[in-house]
C-alpha cells in the first residue's frame, strides 16, 4: 500500500487502523479483496517512524497496533497537500509486446498472428473478471467507477491488438 | 454456466454473396457454427467483416447464397417468405443497435406487439408484456412512449420484445452500439439474467465488453471465423493487480 494513500485516508480525521481499511473497502470493493489486511498496520508504523502520523493509544485499552489512534503530523499534512497536486499517471508498457511481435517476425520464430490471439485471449479473460465485478457493483458506486476504468483501459489495449492484427496480417501472407 | 444443450443452431458452409463477376463480393464466406441451447455466443470483428449479415441470414431476415442452416432441427436455409416470417415472428427474437421500436407505441404496445400478431389474445399478451418490462427493470415506464425513454431503457424495451413470444434464440446486432457506459452495463447485467436463465443468445458485436461477458467469443475476418475463445472457467486471479495495487 503505497504511503501516501494511507496518509490520505487520514485526512479526513483521526482514525483507528479498521476504520482506515473500512474506508479503503468501501473505495475499492472487489479490487480490493485480495489486499492483506495487516498491510496498513505496517504502513501505519513505517509512517509513523517518519514523523508523518502520531498514534495515541485509545482510552482504556491494551496498546495494539489495532487499538491505536493514528492522527496526520504536520508535516504528514504537508505531504498529503503535495501529492494531491502531484502529477502522476501510471505509463503503459506497450514497447516489449510491439517488440516482441516485430522479433517473433523479423526472426520467423513465431507468427505475430498468433501471439496476438493469444494475447487477446488473456485479455477477454480479464475484461471477463473486471466486467463481472462491475456488474455486481451497484450503480455509482466508488469501487464501480474503479472497475470501470480497469474495463476502459482493457478495452483501448484490445483495440491496439485489433491494430496489430490488421498490421501484421499481410505481412504473414508475403512470406 | 448452462451451456450444456444440445445445438440449437447450426451452420454448414454458409455463404451469402452480393453481386457477380468483378463486383462480387463474399459477405459469408463459408461459416461453419453451432450453438448449443442456452448458450451466450459473440462474433466479433471490424465493420465490414459480415457479422450483421451473418446474424441476418442465421434469423431468417436474408436467405444464404448456399450452405445450410438448422434451427431446432429443422432445415430453414430453403423457406419460402411467409414461413420465414413465421420464424422471425415466433422463433427468433431480435435486437438492433438503433432499438427499431414503434415511435407511436407505448414502451408496453411495443412488447405486446409481437404476441398479438401470433395471435395470442390481447390479455395474454399484455399480460405478458407486463411481466417482461418488469424483468428488464422498466415496470413503471410501461405507459411511457420510446421518446420519453433513455437510450438504454429504450433498449431493455426491446430485449423485452424480443423475448415475447419465447423464442428459441435471441439474436442481437450491435445491442450497446448507441449506448454510454452505464446504459450499456443495464444491457450486460440484462443479457446476464437472461443467460442464467436459460436463454440462446447470439451477438455480434464490436463492443469487446459483450463479448468478454459470453460464454465463447468468435472472430470473424472477411466474412469468415478466423478465432474462437472459450471465456468460461478459472479467473484471471486478483483485480487487484488489474488496477495496480501489489497483490
Amino acid at each position: 500500500m503505497q504511503q501516501e494513500v494511507v496518509l490520505a485516508l487520514l485526512a479526513k480525521e483521526p482514525s483507528h487502523g479498521y476504520q482506515l481499511r473500512a474506508r479503503l473497502r468501501e473505495a475499492l470493493g472487489p479490487v480490493g479483496d485480495a489486499m492483506n489486511a495487516g498491510q496498513i498496520y505496517v504502513t501505519l508504523t513505517r509512517l509513523e517512524k517518519a514523523g508523518l502520523v502520531a498514534s495515541e493509544p485509545s482510552a482504556g485499552l491494551a496498546d495494539r497496533p489495532d487499538r491505536k489512534v493514528y492522527a496526520l503530523t504536520p508535516a504528514g499534512q504537508q505531504r498529503v497537500a503535495d501529492w494531491l497536486t502531484e502529477v502522476s499517471w501510471p505509463r503503459p508498457d506497450l514497447a516489449e509486446f510491439h517488440l516482441k511481435l516485430v522479433a517473433a517476425a523479423a526472426a520467423g520464430l513465431a507468427d505475430p498472428i498468433a501471439i496476438v490471439d493469444t494475447q487477446r485471449r488473456e485479455l477477454l479473460r480479464r475484461l471477463r473478471d473486471a466486467q463481472r465485478a462491475a456488474m455486481a457493483e451497484p450503480d455509482r458506486s466508488a469501487a464501480g467507477l474503479l472497475l470501470e476504468g480497469i474495463v476502459l483501459r482493457l478495452q483501448a489495449d484490445l483495440r491496439w491488438l485489433e491494430a496489430c492484427e490488421r498490421t501484421w496480417t499481410p505481412r504473414r501472407d508475403q512470406s | 454456466m448452462n451451456e450444456t444443450g444440445a445445438p440449437i443452431l447450426g451452420a454448414r458452409a454458409l455463404r451469402k454473396e452480393y453481386g457477380r463477376e468483378a463486383g462480387l463480393v463474399r459477405a459469408v464466406d463459408g461459416v461453419d457454427l453451432d450453438v448449443a441451447a442456452g448458450e451466450t455466443l459473440a462474433v466479433m470483428g471490424p465493420s465490414g467483416c459480415g457479422k450483421s449479415t451473418l446474424l441476418h441470414l442465421l434469423g431468417g431476415l436474408d436467405r444464404p447464397t448456399s450452405g445450410e442452416l438448422v434451427l431446432a432441427g429443422q432445415r430453414i436455409d430453403h423457406l419460402g417468405e411467409r414461413a420465414l416470417a413465421r420464424l422471425r415472428l415466433g422463433t427468433v427474437g431480435f435486437v438492433f443497435q438503433a432499438f427499431h421500436l414503434m415511435d407511436e407505441l407505448t414502451a408496453a404496445e411495443n412488447v405486446e406487439l409481437p404476441a398479438l400478431l401470433a395471435g395470442v389474445s390481447p390479455r395474454r399478451a399484455r399480460r405478458r408484456a407486463t411481466d417482461l418490462l418488469e424483468h428488464v427493470g422498466l415496470a413503471d415506464r410501461a405507459r411511457f412512449l420510446p421518446s420519453a425513454l433513455s437510450g438504454g431503457q429504450r433498449q431493455r424495451v426491446a430485449v423485452a420484445r424480443a423475448l415475447a413470444n419465447e423464442p428459441l434464440i435471441v439474436l442481437a446486432d450491435e445491442p450497446t452500439g448507441n449506448l454510454d457506459s452505464e446504459a450499456t452495463l443495464d444491457v450486460l447485467r440484462l443479457f446476464d439474467s437472461l443467460h442464467t436463465a436459460g436463454q440462446t443468445l447470439v451477438v455480434v458485436t464490436h463492443d469487446a465488453r459483450i463479448a468478454a461477458t459470453a460464454d465463447r467469443m468468435i472472430s470473424m475476418r472477411d466474412g469468415a471465423f478466423v478465432d474462437e475463445t472459450r471465456l468460461t472457467g478459472g479467473s484471471t486471479g486478483s483485480l487487484g493487480t488489474l488496477a495496480g495495487l501489489e497483490g
